[in-house]
């Protein structure tokens, strides 16, 4: 129903609204081989985009051209308006005070507590005191339910604590897009769902448009208002959760009952491919 | 019989490649690093100070054990074969000379600059070498924190302050255990063994010392923290790139000081 009711909200804003993340025409490559092909994509303010696909789909590689961590071959990626890998470096890291980024595997500092990392940003990019500093930081950690747990060093956090506390440095700065990659991965499903809500709920509080990378489809489909489906590379659909299961596409039903894709080899390829010499 | 040596050829010519990219990737090292020292303030990216003490604390203070450990022992060593060689032409107490000079010209800084690759460049290229296999580096960057600034250019610092510090004092310790063997050996006073060193080893020979621990520390450096950027493939790369970095930092501080020390004594 949210998710419906948030993009019958949508289209109309979209005249007043410039999409938050505009890609046009996105080509990436991986040494000589193009991961991305030509890809077209646009999230709105105020929406939880999910980005899904199997293992070497090509999401990883869309997420990090989004972040600015791989320079694309063609093609735009526009955040907020600006284009990210044409303006000056003090632009760039302007920009990127206003997004948020939770890594799959945490990436908190191992070298600083949970309170030191969630102040990071706040401390290299404001003139806040330490006092009012650690104030913010613990309100974020009251947010994602790790209020307690300030003097921890991340190697004493547990698989779910650490998504919390890369929650909570994501969106100490108030930025206004987030970006989640693969969430839920590696959770107990009751853990997984509480990072779901966590999720919603920010958007609920916050207002901010999210960007959400994962495999996982019961997460995708609890929280998504738009679900962009990638296959090797290519966007297969970007729609509503209920136009994505609807679908007649193959790959996409593939995608959704879990169902491997049988490989079409010819007898020849095969050979060569046993016989082929180690190297 | 032809591809197996276009195979070498072609590896061959890929190592150089490599080779030639990774000095390039040190001078852009350094010449970012030096960039945000000078400029960090300005674009409210300062250098931490914080940091840098942290740092100086790892590099100096916490190896001042080993170094003084290591040092008196070559003092002595520097001792006992001076000693050994100058008996074949009966001139023992000339010792002082061979001491005094290859001390602050060479083992100190040798020494020094060794102990600190084993150390500190492992470290950091181990530490570098986990942040990018753990993605903090990317968190760095979309952070809007940039990772040359924050983490190269602390230990830099750090480096060129504690290097020469570590170094001065390896001299002086190197120093005194030569001279308590030479004392116990040749019956030389300690005050007789200060002034004969007082007047051979002028303040030039010291320096000289200094200035090419100063340039083991960038190289130390440098050298440690690209071999972690390099570093691909968990934590086997992780081992495999740190040994790297030990054995190129003493290999380039060796190669290094000899061409420094012929360069200096050539006018």
């Amino acid at each position: 129903m949210t998710a419906e009711a948030a993009v019958v909200r949508a289209e109309p804003e979209l005249v007043a609204n410039p999409p938050v993340i505009e890609v046009v025409d996105l080509i990436t490559h991986y040494g000589p081989r193009e991961i991305l092909h030509k890809i077209s994509l646009s999230v709105r303010q105020g929406e939880i985009m999910v980005i899904m696909g199997g293992s070497g789909s090509g999401k990883s590689t869309l997420l990090n051209s989004l972040l600015g961590l791989i320079r694309p071959t063609s093609g735009q990626i526009r955040i907020l308006g600006q284009d990210l890998n044409a303006i000056p470096d003090v632009e760039r890291t302007r920009l990127r005070q206003k997004t948020g980024v939770a890594f799959q595997g945490g990436a908190l500092f191992s070298s600083l507590n949970v309170l030191e990392n969630i102040m990071l940003p706040l401390r290299e990019h404001t003139r806040l005191d330490q006092h009012t500093m650690r104030i913010m930081a613990r309100l974020k950690m009251q947010v994602v339910n790790l209020a307690g747990f300030e003097a921890l060093m991340p190697s004493e956090l547990s698989g779910g604590m650490i998504k919390r506390a890369a929650l909570a440095r994501a969106i100490v700065m108030d930025p206004r897009i987030l970006f989640c990659d693969e969430p839920s991965a590696g959770l107990d499903p009751v853990v997984s769902s509480a990072i779901d809500d966590l999720i919603l709920s920010l958007r609920e509080a916050m207002g901010m448009s999210i960007v959400v990378v994962t495999h996982e489809l019961e997460s995708a489909f609890k929280i998504a208002d738009r679900i962009c489906v990638l296959d090797k590379g290519n966007i297969l659909i970007v729609g509503t959760v209920d136009e994505v299961k609807n679908s007649p596409n193959q790959r996409i039903q593939n995608l959704l009952n879990r169902r491997t894709e049988e490989e079409t080899l010819d007898p020849d390829e095969y050979l060569r491919r046993l016989t082929a010499a180690n190297d | 019989m032809a591809s197996r040596v276009s195979d070498h050829l072609e590896r061959l010519g890929r190592a150089s490649a490599d080779a030639v990219a990774e000095f390039g990737l040190g001078a852009v090292l350094f010449g970012q690093s030096l960039f945000w020292m000078i400029l960090g303030r300005r674009r409210a990216q300062p250098v931490r100070l914080e940091a840098t003490f942290a740092r100086c604390m790892e590099v100096g203070i916490q190896a001042i054990p080993i170094v003084t450990m290591m040092s008196i022992t070559i003092g002595m060593m520097l001792a006992i074969q001076g000693i050994y060689t100058l008996r074949v032409f009966g001139a023992e107490d000339q010792v002082v000379i061979g001491v005094g000079f290859s001390v602050v010209r060479e083992f100190g800084p040798l020494i020094t600059g060794i102990l600190v690759a084993g150390r500190t460049g492992s470290s950091l290229a181990a530490r570098i070498g986990t942040m990018r296999i753990n993605q903090e580096l990317d968190a760095l960057q979309v952070m809007g924190i940039n990772p040359v600034r924050f983490i190269v250019a602390p230990a830099l610092i750090a480096m060129a302050i504690m290097v020469p510090v570590l170094t001065f004092w390896s001299d002086i310790v190197m120093l005194a255990g030569a001279g308590w063997y030479i004392s116990v050996d040749l019956g030389m006073s300690w005050g007789a063994y200060i002034d004969r060193l007082r007047e051979i080893v002028k303040v030039e020979d010291v320096t000289h010392g200094l200035w090419k621990s100063v340039l083991f520390s960038a190289l130390i450096t440098l050298v440690g923290v690209i071999n972690g950027a390099l570093v691909q493939g968990g934590a086997e790369g992780v081992g495999k790139m740190t040994t790297r970095s030990v054995v190129l930092a003493i290999s380039a501080i060796i190669v290094t000081d000899m061409i420094f020390a012929f360069i200096t004594t050539r006018s």
